[in-house]
């Protein structure tokens, strides 16, 4: 049974707006699963639409077999959100936005406070578990809500950009959270502006745009659609015009970097071959984009615009 | 059998959380919630009742002040029930905290009676202070408790709800305000408060008639004074059909997402 089902669902907003224009997903119980897609692209709508914040306005959503408009409430008891806006009470405590959403979920106060105190201290904020939630930090503002999500202990995750503002030393250490929670079981479904985040986490990938899914297979299926990734070197020579090698479109960015497109077909051993002929020496090497970004912008410039 | 059972458990875990929340929220910001409206009612006993009320005389066998003690008790409990449902479950969509309730499994219904505790809780807790304030000022015998207790209680859950509708209509904070300034203060004044309607003329008795809060506050001091203008059971009748409609129409709000989804 897949942890999440979407069928034909379509939203048409009262101002017109068409988010969602039927689609269909599947998203397989224990999958660390992205949904990417640029802003507008009916992403955070879907995400709504299976969390109850938006009414749909046609299609199904199954959450492990309930479907939410027969048994809604055994579907929201699966799932948990982390909602890409702060949502809780600013004025509430920590401690206590963990507790009480626990209670919406029938937890009682006891068992609530002790898994309310696992996971605050799993996301680093125990200490701060008495101050008002207001006062957090952008990063803990969102760990705090990873935690609130986590307290009924869902067996379906969303996460709506929830790195987004966030460090980066803070959102490695969300990343092995992540990973953690969905090694131990806990589907995963993750929206991110990050692409090497959805790259580096997410083994199943989705991208939507215009509320349609215009991809939808296996992250390394989809990286390997990837025909051509630029890379930039940074030499020790330095140099006025890029040298030439055959097979190579090689663009010089300033006097000691070059930038270089590579097929898939040809080896980047010629390249380096090609240089070394020159006496030129190789320092470093990087790609110029993250693989999925540049497979992300490919894609949405290629299939992105509605049909007429 | 026992899903079911364990479902009203958490349904009900659900709701002690939503009214826990509420009246911790009334007893955190006391000083916004508790002590306006016993600085208002304290003016209101000293310069109606005590200043204005010794040139009154009495008023259905009453001293003035008497009279109007009940009515500004009940005229606190209802502002309050209001305002409490009103602002918090405003504040909740305007903060989106509310999203908290909305994608857990709890029941439209719940999270209706547990605001509506909440505004409950308020209204007694400020009835109990406003007493205790007019108590100051003259002897209350409660002459019918079950009947004061039961339209305090009543009276407290149609505003309740009635602040919860506002909520959910309201786009902004002026729609917080509109009701309570409009509707809501002219009917309670002319509820019958500061008079009996027997010293008005028939026709502006009658037009007073339509009004709902004079047989809440009617109703009310009777279960204190033993006296009404009118009938108990119509006045219970009336209390407790706005009860049953605005509960339906809560929920039927609740169910449409009506301000809360799009």
């Amino acid at each position: 049974m897949p942890a999440l089902r979407l069928a034909n669902l379509s939203k048409t907003y009262r101002n017109g707006v068409q988010a969602l224009k039927g689609i269909d997903l599947e998203v397989a119980e224990g999958d660390f699963f992205a949904l990417l897609g640029p802003n507008g692209a009916g992403k955070t709508t879907a995400i709504g639409i299976v969390t109850s914040l938006v009414n749909k306005t046609a299609g199904s959503v199954q959450v492990f077999g309930h479907d939410i408009d027969r048994e809604l409430e055994l579907a929201k008891a699966c799932i948990g959100l982390v909602p890409q806006e702060i949502n809780f009470n600013q004025f509430e405590n920590v401690e206590d936005i963990v507790v009480n959403q626990a209670g919406y979920y029938g937890i009682p106060r006891a068992e609530a406070k002790r898994r309310a105190a696992k996971y605050l201290k799993e996301l680093h904020l125990w200490e701060k578990r008495d101050g008002i939630s207001r006062n957090l930090s952008g990063g803990m503002k969102r760990r705090l809500m990873i935690a609130r999500a986590l307290v009924h202990e869902p067996r379906l995750l969303i996460l709506d950009e929830p790195t987004a503002g966030v460090d980066i030393e803070i959102r490695r250490s969300m990343w092995r959270f992540m990973r953690k929670i969905n090694l131990e079981g806990t589907t995963i479904i993750l929206t991110t502006h990050y692409l090497e985040e959805a790259e580096n986490l997410c083994r199943n990938i989705a991208i939507i745009d215009g509320g349609r899914i215009i991809e939808n297979d296996r992250m390394s299926n989809v990286l390997r659609k990837l025909t051509v990734e630029t890379f930039v070197l940074n030499l020790r020579e330095r140099l006025s015009a890029p040298p030439r090698i055959d097979g190579y479109d090689v663009r010089l960015v300033d006097e000691s970097s070059l930038e270089v497109d590579v097929s898939r077909e040809r080896s980047i051993n010629r390249l380096f071959a090609g240089l070394s002929e020159q006496n030129l020496h190789v320092l470093s090497m990087r790609n110029k984009t993250n693989r999925l970004e540049e497979l992300f912008m490919r894609l949405v410039e290629a299939k992105g615009a509605p049909p007429p | 059998m026992n899903r079911s059972r364990g479902r009203i458990r958490e349904n009900l875990i659900g709701l002690y959380t939503i009214v826990y929340k509420e009246v911790v929220r009334v007893l955190r910001i006391w000083i916004q919630t508790i002590v306006p409206p016993a600085i208002t009612m304290t003016l209101y006993f000293i310069i109606f009742g005590n200043l204005i009320g010794q040139r009154i005389g009495s008023m259905d066998g009453f001293d003035y002040m008497q009279f109007i003690a009940p009515g500004l008790i009940m005229m606190s409990i209802i502002s309050n029930s209001y305002g409490n449902v009103v602002s918090s479950f405003f504040g909740a969509k305007f903060g989106k905290h509310i999203e908290e309730m909305l994608v857990s499994p709890l029941p439209n219904s719940m999270i209706i009676l547990g605001h509506v505790a909440g505004g409950v809780a308020r209204g007694f807790i400020v009835g109990l202070v406003v007493t205790a304030i007019a108590l100051l000022f003259t002897d209350l015998d409660v002459e019918h408790p079950l009947v004061t207790l039961s339209v305090v209680l009543l009276t407290a859950v149609v505003f309740s709800l009635g602040g919860f509708i506002n909520a959910m209509f309201a786009r902004k904070f002026d729609d917080v305000t509109i009701v309570p300034t409009f509707i809501l203060t002219p009917l309670t004044y002319l509820g019958g408060v500061f008079y009996s309607i027997s010293l008005l003329p028939e026709f502006w008795q009658d037009v007073s008639k339509a009004n709902p809060i004079l047989y809440m506050v009617n109703a009310f001091r009777y279960g204190v004074l033993g006296v009404s203008d009118v009938n108990l059971g119509t006045a219970y009748a009336i209390i407790v059909g706005f009860v049953i409609l605005l509960f339906a129409f809560s929920l039927f709000l609740m169910n449409r997402g009506v301000g809360i989804r799009d």
